[in-house]
């Protein structure tokens, strides 16, 4: 597992702990059951505090994504198809909602941004 | 863990008051203590310890008296005081052997770790010893009686940032234990940025908050503009605040409030505890 910390960013420390664990289940990088670094261990690898820490795994089992067996650990939870997809759609909306108050706000139009993403696309391809 | 109720302690010639100070730590985490200098971090501390007398108010100490259950609690802390207080003409060795019976769980394999670890050698006296080695050495006599609380009084300052690293290694490893906690004062805010859980700040004698520091980060944000957007009625919504001729820097504790008041064009970032410290002083 990859986790790393930017102080420069505006996003706060759980959120980006979080992030990067989900984007790892999501992706598969991670395993289902596969035993996550314990709440005190990950604080001490990252120099942040357990409670930090503490938020994040429980974010993550909020959203379903880890499951905390007391005295035995954070594992990564079995994951429901259906949910993932939809959960992989959230994440691609949420992106894309960014782009339409910044095309708005920067006056570009539907067309110009729809030509735009059919380009880059392509070429990432 | 720690338990503290309405401290207060008043000093008959100086007039300088702690006054009604209330917060808890809870086993498994790490509270800094901070506040500018003279603010009654010290005093603070030296209250938990019994070395000076409260005037009123309750600490409780593994829920236990702290005076009542003295002996049996202070066998269970590990203490780091601001100044050196051992012997200057004994060495190192003689002076751990002094202290060592003190504690029913004193390991001696431990200690010589440490001083291995912090470079220490035991025959060394301790008048020859810097600041930092003093430092090390307070901390190794601290860490070597299996203690579940550790109370460390400024116990990075004077000391170059290589070292203070070095000692949140250290603490990061007594908290891989959750059952133990650590409660430490200090100027030096950076330090805490990262390790603490717990931040309980104080100013002239009297508490200011004392929250986790996820708390902390939610509830306060550094705001940043430029001086178009500043006025004397915004001003008003901010806890504090800094302008110069090209702008403006401030806090707050209501983030969506100040959102609306000034618009989009806001910068906003995450506050360091010496932003929350310096803009909130004296209010």
């Amino acid at each position: 597992m990859r986790v790393i910390i930017s102080n420069s960013s505006s996003e706060p420390i759980y959120v980006q702990v979080m992030n990067q664990i989900r984007a790892a289940i999501i992706k598969g990088d991670l395993d289902e059951g596969e035993l996550l670094p314990s709440i005190r261990g990950l604080a001490k690898d990252l120099q942040i505090s357990v409670i930090t820490t503490k938020r994040a795994y429980d974010e993550l089992e909020k959203e379903g994504f880890i499951e905390t067996v007391h005295g035995k650990g954070s594992y990564v939870a079995i994951q429901n198809r259906e949910l993932m997809k939809e959960k992989k759609l959230k994440i691609i909306e949420e992106k894309l909602m960014d782009l339409v108050d910044e095309s708005r706000l920067l006056g570009f139009s539907y067309e110009e941004i729809k030509e735009m993403l059919k380009i880059l696309y392509m070429e990432v391809e | 863990m720690l338990e503290i109720k309405n401290l207060s302690k008043r000093f008959i010639y100086s007039g300088f008051e702690i006054k009604d100070i209330s917060f808890s730590l809870k086993p498994g985490y790490i509270m800094g203590f901070i506040g500018p200098n003279g603010s009654g971090k010290s005093t603070t501390i030296k209250l938990i310890m019994n070395l000076l007398k409260k005037n009123s108010g309750e600490i409780k100490i593994f829920g236990k008296d702290h005076i009542e259950y003295e002996k049996e609690i202070k066998d269970r802390i590990g203490f780091v005081y601001d100044e050196s207080h051992f012997y200057e003409s004994f060495s190192i060795d003689e002076m751990k052997s002094l202290i060592a019976p003190f504690y029913s769980k004193w390991d001696d394999e431990v200690f010589y770790r440490y001083l291995e670890d912090f470079d220490l050698k035991a025959n060394q006296v301790i008048k020859t010893l810097s600041k930092g080695m003093k430092m090390k050495f307070a901390l190794a006599i601290a860490l070597s009686h299996d203690a579940d609380l550790i109370i460390m009084d400024e116990p990075t300052s004077g000391l170059d940032p290589i070292f203070r690293r070095e000692i949140l290694d250290v603490l990061y490893n007594i908290m891989q234990n959750e059952n133990k906690s650590i409660f430490f004062s200090t100027h030096i805010t950076s330090d805490l940025d990262q390790i603490a859980d717990y931040i309980t700040y104080i100013d002239k004698g009297k508490l200011v908050f004392s929250k986790s520091v996820e708390e902390i980060m939610d509830t306060y944000k550094l705001v940043k503009g430029g001086p178009d957007l500043l006025n004397d009625y915004k001003k008003k919504e901010l806890l504090g605040f800094r302008e110069s001729r090209v702008g403006f820097e401030g806090l707050t504790d209501n983030i969506e409030n100040v959102k609306s008041v000034f618009g989009r064009e806001l910068i906003i970032e995450k506050p360091s505890l010496e932003d929350i410290m310096y803009y909130t002083r004296g209010r």
